[in-house]
Order: structure tokens, then C-alpha cells, then sequence
């Protein structure tokens, strides 16, 4: 894709001294990420970030579904800034694509309503005592890593190509509604073209892919799935997308926002069982990873380490791709080498322990 | 004899320059690029009699040269006053009079960033096919024929999110025109042309888009579209709303045309700042009076033509090129 309007969109991205900020979901759906982002900024690139058991959730999922209203989650955002002031930090970053929506949202209101930023502030100190400090910066991680990206390629033990060919991988890059098309200046590339994912893809040797849907939401849409009578529309989304993507062969998806990375993943294993199309070269389902999965793998993490093994669709064909070293034993096997448990067999599960789900039969 | 400065050496500037020839004045046109014509060289042919610009643009030419009239290119005009103008290698130019006829500039297609223009091969502009019309080879960017082709209009017209609150009004009749052309070139193709509101403003307008409707069976829809993405054949995905039956539509086409709008001319800006001018809150230069003084400017002995105003076709702006070059001559005669 001849992508060059990427570049007039810009922002400023911290180059150390991180205020961390978890998701409330990420933890269940992709439970190694967080931590390798940590791990990353600390020991592989030697960035100061700061987590803080402090914080709490940003209630974006309550604020887009109608449950929390505006002056609540402008006060709990107040507090989280505040927060980071208190701990000396002043470039607030974000795990969550949500979150940072809401973020954004919040300091545009208060830029655009001034009233607004005024109110919150006497909010916040009758109900905590606490001083909201604005921060000198707000990024989402994809964001950091974004800007790290020629360090870790630096530091590359394994390339986004595949080892037996030498070709690049085939990279379906998803990028999360709330990151830029509610303020395409908020991301990096905007909201068409955005960059932030296909620039760590294309550091890293791997090759992006267009394709007819591919700026379309992965369906999640928070009332699409939270009301359960209207999770069809959230599967027929993913559908959409996974049947436009699919002539183009893509060896894996990668995606920033929690949401994305989890129905993108999970609702392949769904269809499968539904309309017995599985996608992918191998009809095995198209593997999904997060941003800091794909940095980890790239920077030569375990894939266990990183929590790959409670994807849906399994990893391995794609670690194979990529030269990836892994114990098949160790898979199931928790950080303490406690068993935890496996799927059941699975059309989108292959890997060599598991027998293959044949829904005809 | 009484000199009067035309700034730019488009339709307006040249037919300006030689009223006031015929008027007994001494008209000099400065032109930015090195040749005469303005926007209208390199289009094809004009709505809606499909005459040939190279024809009205050949003529004006020719007679600027038999005139005699004094013509400085590449010369750019950085300010303006009613009694001298600047030019940006820091020449002054005395004069008894200024009509301004620098025009518009073309809507650059890329910052309606979903479409995809520059990026995607087959999404290209209203001037890009009027180019392709001009030098005799319309087809897609592999060289092949085209059998489905969307027009969209309104692309920098009418849209608040690119701060372009004005109507251009000349892209509805020109997707028309050119949907037809393409039927004639292409008959076996599938022609849609995408709308918000059809304006058919002008004469013989209105017919020719029921006859492009019932001769050459282009399709209209009334909605615009949403964005455009690549296929993996090569083709231009296209998505939008059907607003006359209320449902949304997805197809590929071989090739999406922009109908790009009229912005204000790039130097309106350096003109009301050196000149104590007036400018619309669309950018265009604000005429002294609507109705009564559509082609004097707020300052004495300065006038408008053409586009610099306003939005306006081939025709109108010649008008308009006479009615000021008559208000300058009146001017300078009484002054």
C-alpha cells in the first residue's frame, strides 16, 4: 500500500518515564501482555514506567453504555492524573484502546469547555482531597512500543519473515475504533492510513496487507456484545472482516485494542462451529496477537511466557513460520509449572497434542 | 493611456485584458504560471454543449496576441494596491488600476483521506480524467477498459469537515458531463454517479442530465460514499448509503472518479491583508455589493473577475471578465 499520509500525523510520544495504566480486561483475555510491556520498557529497553496498583478502571465500558455518566468518569479520570502526578510522572500511558479514547475525549472537553475541567476539579477534591495535575503527554502503549520500534528491531532476535522462505510475513494490522476515529490527530497515522501497527510490522520485516474491510470495527461495539441479544452483530462483523481478509492469505493478525484482539480470535473458534469455515493457509484459523505478543516474540520471548497459549486459535503454525523455539509440553503449564488446564479439541486448535475437531463427523 | 494590471492570465484575465484594450486602456496581465490559460488548460471539453476548451481557450489567446496586449509569466504576485502592484521577486508595478482574475484552486482530493486518493491506482479526480479525456486514453491504471465506473460529487464542496461549507456548483453538471463521455467511450459500462443534491443551475443543464439519465442510462444515487478500499483484483470497493430507499449499498468498481470542488485561490489572503480587502467567510474575495457591485472590490480602483469571487462556469466568468474590465475603464477615465 503506497501509505504516505502517515507522516503528517504526529503527536508527541515520551521517550521515558511512564505513568502505566492497565485495561480492566486485557488481564483475562491476553494475560501475558501487560506484564511483557513491563518487562520490555524495564529490562530490554531500560525505560522508567511505573505501575500503579493505585489506579483504578477508567469506567469506559460503563461511560459508552450508558451506566456511568459524564461527570463520573471525568472525575475518575481527574483522579488518575492526579495520581500520576503524585507519583512524579507526568506522560500517562494507556494499555487500553478504550481508555484511551476516553482520555483523549476528556482533556479535548476540557480544552474545548473549560467549565467543564473546572468542575471536575472541585469534584475531585470533595470526594478525594486530591489536585488534578493535567499530563504533559498522553499515549497509547501502542503508541510507545510504535516509537521504540527501530530499538527493538535493534535488539531482534526473531524477524516478522518467514524462516524457510525468507518472505515477509503477511500482516493483517487492526486498529481499534477508539484509538483514532474519534480524533484522527490523536493517532499515529490518523484514522484511514493509521501507522502505528504497520510501522512496528514493517521495522520488523514482516509486509502489511489492504484489503476491502479492513477499517472496519471488529464488532465488539460494547452494546453489540454487552446486550446479549445483540451479539450476532458483533460476530457478523468479525465475519465480515475475516472473510475479506482471508483470499489474502495473512499469516497473522495483529491488533491494539483488547477487544479487537479478543472477538477477532475467539469468534473464528464460533464461526467454525456455526458455518463450518474456518480461515487461514492451513484451515486452521488465522492466528491473533497483541502488539507487546508480537514485540515479545520478536525481542525472542517465550511464547508461554507471553500467555500465547490462551489464544483461541493456536500459535503454533505461525511460531513455526517465524523459527520460534518452544517446549509443546510446557504449553499448559503456569508460570509455577502448575498444569492449567487445555481446550477441548478444537477445528482452530491443531497443535500436535490435540486431535482435530471435525465438525461434519 | 491608462494602465491597468490584470492579475492572472485565465479566461477572466484574458477576456478583462481585452475589453480594456478595446476600451483604450493599456492592460498588462501578469500571469503566475509561464503560459496563459489558467484552469482550463488541459480540460477537454466544456458543459454543456461539449465545445472543446482548447477552441474558447484558443481564441482568447489569439486575440490577446493580435491585440497586442502586454502579457508577463511566471510572474506571482505576492500583494496588490489600486495604484501599484507587487510582485514576489520584490518587483513593483504602477498602475492606474487592478483587476483581480487569480481564480480558484482545485480541492486537493487527498484530504478526504477514506477515499484514498494517491494511494489507491484506480481513485482519481475530475481534472485527472478530464487530463486522461484531453490526451486520448482513458482506462485503468493496468491499461485495461473500465466496465463499472462510480462518480462521487461534492468531494471538497458542501463538507464541514473539511471546512468547505460552499457549494462549487459547477461538479454536478461536470459529473454529467463526464459520466456521458464515459458512456460514449465505454458503452458497455456500468456508469453511477453518487450525489448529495443535483444543481442543474445553468442552461441546458437540467436536460442534459434527463438525457444522460434516459439516452446513456447513467445511474443516480442519492447518497454519498462512505470510503473506498482496494480489492484483490485490483478493483476500487465502495461503500454508501442508498438514501432514497433507506439501504446501504457496497460494490466494486473499476474506477472511482472525485469530482473535486473550487477552494478559494491560494493568494486571497495576501490580497485582503495588502489591500484592505474583503474576504467571505468562504475564503473568495467579497464583492463590494451582491447586487450592484458584484465586480468592485471595498477599495476604490480595485475589481474582481471570475472565481475569485465565487464559484462560477467558463461562461459566467467571461461575462464577468467584461463587466469589470468596463467598471476599471469607466474608473480610470473619471479618476
Amino acid at each position: 500500500m503506497k501509505r504516505n499520509s502517515w507522516s503528517d500525523y504526529q503527536k508527541q510520544i515520551a521517550d521515558d518515564k511512564y505513568y502505566y495504566a492497565r485495561s480492566c480486561i486485557r488481564q483475562n483475555f491476553f494475560p501475558g501482555s501487560e506484564k511483557a510491556m513491563l518487562d520490555m520498557l524495564r529490562n530490554d529497553l531500560g525505560r522508567d514506567i511505573f505501575d500503579d496498583p493505585l489506579h483504578t478502571s477508567c469506567t469506559g465500558i460503563g461511560y459508552h453504555s450508558d451506566i456511568v455518566p459524564l461527570e463520573t468518569i471525568m472525575t475518575v479520570v481527574a483522579r488518575q492524573f492526579a495520581l500520576m502526578h503524585e507519583a512524579g510522572y507526568e506522560h500517562f500511558i494507556s494499555s487500553c484502546i478504550t481508555s484511551f479514547g476516553v482520555y483523549t475525549e476528556v482533556l479535548a472537553t476540557w480544552a474545548e469547555f473549560p467549565e467543564t475541567e473546572e468542575r471536575t476539579r472541585e469534584y475531585l477534591y470533595k470526594a478525594t482531597g486530591r489536585e488534578l495535575h493535567k499530563p504533559a503527554s498522553l499515549a497509547h502503549t501502542s503508541d510507545v512500543v510504535f516509537h521504540h520500534r527501530e530499538e527493538i528491531a535493534a535488539k531482534a532476535r526473531f524477524r516478522l519473515v518467514n524462516a524457510q522462505t525468507g518472505e515477509p510475513l503477511r500482516v493483517v494490522e487492526h486498529i481499534g475504533c477508539h484509538y483514532a476515529k474519534i480524533f484522527p490527530k490523536s493517532g499515529i497515522g490518523g484514522s484511514e492510513f493509521p501507522y502505528v501497527l504497520a510501522g512496528m510490522v514493517e521495522a520488523w520485516g514482516g509486509e502489511c496487507v489492504d484489503y476491502p474491510e479492513r477499517r472496519h470495527c471488529c464488532g465488539f461495539g460494547f452494546r453489540n456484545y454487552l446486550v446479549q441479544a445483540n451479539r450476532g452483530y458483533s460476530i457478523a462483523n468479525s465475519h465480515k472482516k475475516l472473510e475479506s481478509m482471508a483470499p489474502y492469505k495473512p499469516d497473522f493478525i495483529v491488533a491494539n485494542c483488547p477487544g479487537c484482539a479478543m472477538f477477532l480470535d475467539k469468534w473464528q473458534y464460533a464461526i467454525a462451529e456455526m458455518e463450518g469455515t474456518t480461515y487461514g493457509q492451513n484451515g486452521r484459523g488465522i492466528p491473533v496477537l497483541t502488539y507487546e505478543e508480537m514485540a515479545g516474540l520478536v525481542l525472542g520471548y517465550d511464547p508461554w511466557e507471553l500467555g500465547m497459549q490462551m489464544h483461541q486459535v493456536d500459535v503454533e503454525p505461525l511460531l513455526d513460520k517465524m523459527g520460534v523455539a518452544y517446549d509443546p509440553a510446557a504449553k499448559y503449564l503456569g508460570r509455577n509449572g502448575k498444569y492449567i488446564g487445555k481446550p477441548d479439541s478444537a477445528v482452530v486448535n491443531c497443535s500436535a497434542q490435540d486431535t482435530i475437531y471435525d465438525m461434519k463427523r | 493611456m491608462k494602465r491597468v494590471i490584470v492579475i492572472g492570465g485565465g479566461v477572466a484575465g484574458m477576456q478583462a485584458a481585452l475589453r480594456l484594450a478595446e476600451e483604450g486602456c493599456s492592460p498588462l496581465i501578469v500571469e503566475k504560471e509561464p503560459e496563459l490559460g489558467g484552469k482550463l488548460r488541459g480540460w477537454h471539453v466544456l458543459f454543456p454543449s461539449f465545445t472543446p476548451a482548447a477552441e474558447v481557450l484558443g481564441e482568447l489567446k489569439s486575440r490577446v496576441v493580435r491585440s497586442g496586449i502586454e502579457v508577463l509569466l511566471s510572474a506571482e504576485v505576492a500583494a496588490v494596491g489600486s495604484r501599484s502592484v507587487t510582485l514576489a521577486d520584490g518587483r513593483r508595478l504602477e498602475c492606474d488600476a487592478v483587476v483581480v482574475c487569480s481564480g480558484f484552486e482545485l480541492f486537493d482530493a487527498t484530504v478526504k483521506e477514506e477515499y484514498g486518493y494517491g494511494i489507491y491506482d484506480n481513485v482519481i479526480t475530475s481534472a485527472d480524467l478530464e487530463r486522461m479525456f484531453d490526451e486520448g486514453r482513458v482506462a485503468k491504471a493496468d491499461g485495461s477498459r473500465p466496465s463499472r465506473i462510480a462518480f462521487l460529487h461534492c468531494v471538497g464542496s458542501r463538507d464541514e469537515k473539511v471546512c468547505q461549507q460552499h457549494c462549487s456548483r459547477v461538479c454536478c453538471i461536470t459529473g454529467v458531463k463526464q459520466a456521458m463521455e464515459m458512456k460514449r467511450l465505454f458503452p458497455e459500462a456500468d456508469v453511477f454517479n453518487f450525489y448529495m443534491d443535483i444543481r442543474m443551475f445553468g442552461p441546458g443543464y437540467e436536460e442534459m442530465y434527463r438525457e444522460a439519465q434516459q439516452k446513456y442510462n447513467v445511474h443516480f444515487v442519492r447518497g454519498r460514499i462512505s470510503e473506498a478500499a482496494p480489492t484483490i483484483d485490483g478493483r476500487v470497493q465502495i461503500k454508501a448509503e442508498d438514501t432514497l430507499t433507506g439501504r446501504p449499498l457496497r460494490m466494486s468498481v473499476d474506477m472511482l472518479v472525485l469530482l473535486v470542488g473550487m477552494r478559494a485561490g491560494a493568494t486571497n489572503a495576501a490580497f485582503e491583508a495588502s489591500a484592505g480587502l474583503r474576504r467571505a467567510p468562504s475564503g473568495f474575495m467579497a464583492p463590494r455589493d451582491l447586487f450592484l457591485g458584484g465586480t468592485a472590490s471595498p477599495v476604490e480602483g480595485i475589481f474582481y473577475a471570475g472565481t475569485v469571487t465565487a464559484p462560477k462556469n467558463v461562461g459566467e466568468t467571461i461575462c464577468e471578465g467584461i463587466a469589470a474590465a468596463d467598471a476599471a475603464a469607466a474608473y480610470v477615465k473619471n479618476s
